[in-house]
C-alpha cells in the first residue's frame, strides 16, 4: 500500500515509493549503547520534533517559487462534489478568454478517477492535466508539481522566466495578496478532489485557496467543515440563480463562514446566468476596485 | 480519511530518522497534535496500528498529547486557548477569533532499540 495516500498502488502521483529498510540492514546497538555496559539497555531516545506534513510543505513552498517566478498565480479550488466547480471554472475561462485574451490559464484537475472533469476543460480550449488520486482523497504538494511540469504553461514560461523572475515582488504568502505589484502572466486552477475534509490541510503552493460552496447544500456548511472555511482566502457561494426556489439563508451563510474565518472574502456566483462573474474574475486578476 | 496519509508520513519520518542514525525497531512514539490540526486522534491511531505489522513501527507504544488551540481574539485583543474552530472566546464569548496555533501535528520524539 502507498504510505502516502493510503492508495492501493505501491506510488501514487508524484509521490516517490516507500523503501522499507529491512532488519538485516540495520545496525544494531550502533548507537552509543554499543558499549556494552552491564544493566544498561541499548534503548534510547531520539527527538524528533518534525512536523509530520513537513516533507509536503517544503515541496509547496517549492512550487509557490516556481508559480512566482513563472508570472503564475495560482488558486486551489476546494469544495464538495457537486458544487458546480468545473461548471464555474469552464465559465471562468470562457469569460477571461474575452477580458484577458492574451492570459494563458490552465488547469490541474484532481479526482479518484476518470478525465471526465480535464475533458471538459480541455473542450474550452484550455490545457488541462488531470491527475487521478486513486484511493487518496486529496492532491498534495508534490502531484502538482508534477502535473504543473506538464504543463504548456510551465514550458513556455521558461523562455522568460530569467527577465522577470527576479523584478517581480510576488507574495509568496499562503494568503492572497489582494493588491498584486504586478499582473499576472498566467492561471492556474488546481481543481481539488471534491471533499470538504483532507484538501485543508494539504498546501499545493497556491497563492489562495478558493472554498465554493453551492446554495443547494445548505448554510450550515462552514460550520460543519470549519477547517476548509478556515483555510479558504475567498468563498465563491455558487449556483445563486436557484435561490428563488429554495430556502437557503445567504446572511446566516456569511456570518458562519466568518465566525471560522472573520477576514474570508464572499462573492455570490452564478456560472449559469453568469451572475457575480466579473466581481470573481476582479479577484482572481487583483483589479478589484 | 486523511489520517492514513498521515500515518504513512509518520512512518516515513520513522524510516528517514532510521536511515541518519540506526535502530532496529521504536518502542515509544510520541506524537503532539494541536485540538485545530483537523486530526481525528482516534482514527489515526487506528491508521498507525494498521499501518505498523512489518515496518519500524511494528509493537510500538504510541502516545499522542493533544495542545489546545491558540486565537487572537479581535475583541479582547489578546490571546486565548480554544479547543475547537467553533468555540467562542472565553473571556468575552465574541466570535472574531483568529487562530495562531494548535495547528500542528508533530513527532516529538520516540524510544528505539
Amino acid at each position: 500500500m502507498c504510505v502516502v495516500c493510503g492508495c492501493s498502488s505501491p506510488a501514487t502521483g508524484a509521490t516517490e515509493p516507500q523503501v522499507h529498510p529491512q532488519t538485516g540492514d540495520l545496525h544494531f546497538g550502533a548507537g552509543t549503547a554499543r558499549v556494552s555496559v552491564p544493566g544498561l539497555s541499548q534503548e534510547r531516545t531520539i527527538q524528533m520534533e518534525v512536523d509530520v506534513l513537513g516533507a509536503n510543505q517544503a515541496v509547496a513552498q517549492q512550487n509557490r517559487t516556481h508559480f512566482a517566478s513563472h508570472g503564475v498565480s495560482a488558486f486551489n479550488l476546494v469544495s464538495g462534489p457537486g458544487s458546480g466547480k468545473t461548471t464555474l471554472l469552464c465559465a471562468s475561462i470562457e469569460a477571461l478568454r474575452k477580458r484577458a485574451p492574451g492570459l494563458a490559464v490552465a488547469v490541474i484537475e484532481g479526482d479518484q478517477q476518470t478525465s471526465f472533469d480535464a475533458d471538459r476543460i480541455r473542450a474550452t480550449g484550455a490545457p488541462a492535466i488531470q491527475v487521478n488520486t486513486g484511493k487518496g482523497c486529496h492532491l498534495d504538494a508534490p502531484m502538482v508539481a508534477r502535473a504543473f511540469g506538464q504543463l504548456d504553461l510551465h514550458a513556455g514560461a521558461h523562455e522568460h522566466a530569467h527577465v522577470h523572475s527576479h523584478a517581480q515582488k510576488h507574495s509568496h504568502g499562503a494568503v492572497h495578496d489582494q493588491t498584486h505589484e504586478h499582473a499576472a502572466k498566467a492561471i492556474l486552477f488546481i481543481e481539488n478532489v471534491g471533499n470538504l475534509v483532507c484538501p485543508a490541510m494539504w498546501d499545493l503552493g497556491e497563492d489562495a485557496k478558493v472554498v465554493i460552496l453551492s446554495v443547494t447544500e445548505g448554510e450550515d456548511k462552514p460550520l460543519k467543515y470549519p477547517d476548509m472555511f478556515a483555510a479558504a482566502s475567498l468563498m465563491l457561494l455558487n449556483k445563486v440563480d436557484l435561490l428563488p426556489h429554495l430556502r437557503f439563508d445567504v446572511v446566516k451563510c456569511i456570518d458562519f463562514a466568518r465566525r471560522v474565518n472573520p477576514g474570508i472574502r464572499v462573492l455570490l456566483v452564478s456560472a449559469q446566468t453568469g451572475q457575480g462573474m466579473d466581481a470573481w474574475l476582479d479577484w482572481v486578476l487583483g483589479t478589484e476596485a | 480519511m486523511h489520517e492514513l496519509s498521515l500515518a504513512g508520513g509518520i512512518l516515513q519520518l520513522v524510516e528517514q530518522a532510521c536511515a541518519r542514525d540506526p535502530f532496529e525497531r521504536v518502542t515509544h512514539l510520541r506524537l503532539q497534535a494541536g485540538a485545530l490540526a483537523s486530526v481525528e486522534l482516534s482514527a489515526l491511531r487506528f491508521a498507525l496500528e494498521s499501518l505498523a505489522p512489518g515496518t519500524l513501527l511494528e509493537g510500538a507504544a504510541i502516545a499522542i498529547d493533544e495542545q489546545a488551540g491558540t486565537a487572537w481574539c479581535l475583541q479582547c485583543r489578546q490571546t486565548v486557548q480554544i479547543f475547537s474552530r467553533l468555540d467562542l472566546c472565553p473571556l468575552c464569548e465574541g466570535v472574531a477569533l483568529q487562530v495562531t496555533g494548535g495547528t500542528d501535528l508533530k513527532i516529538v520524539d520516540m524510544r528505539v532499540v
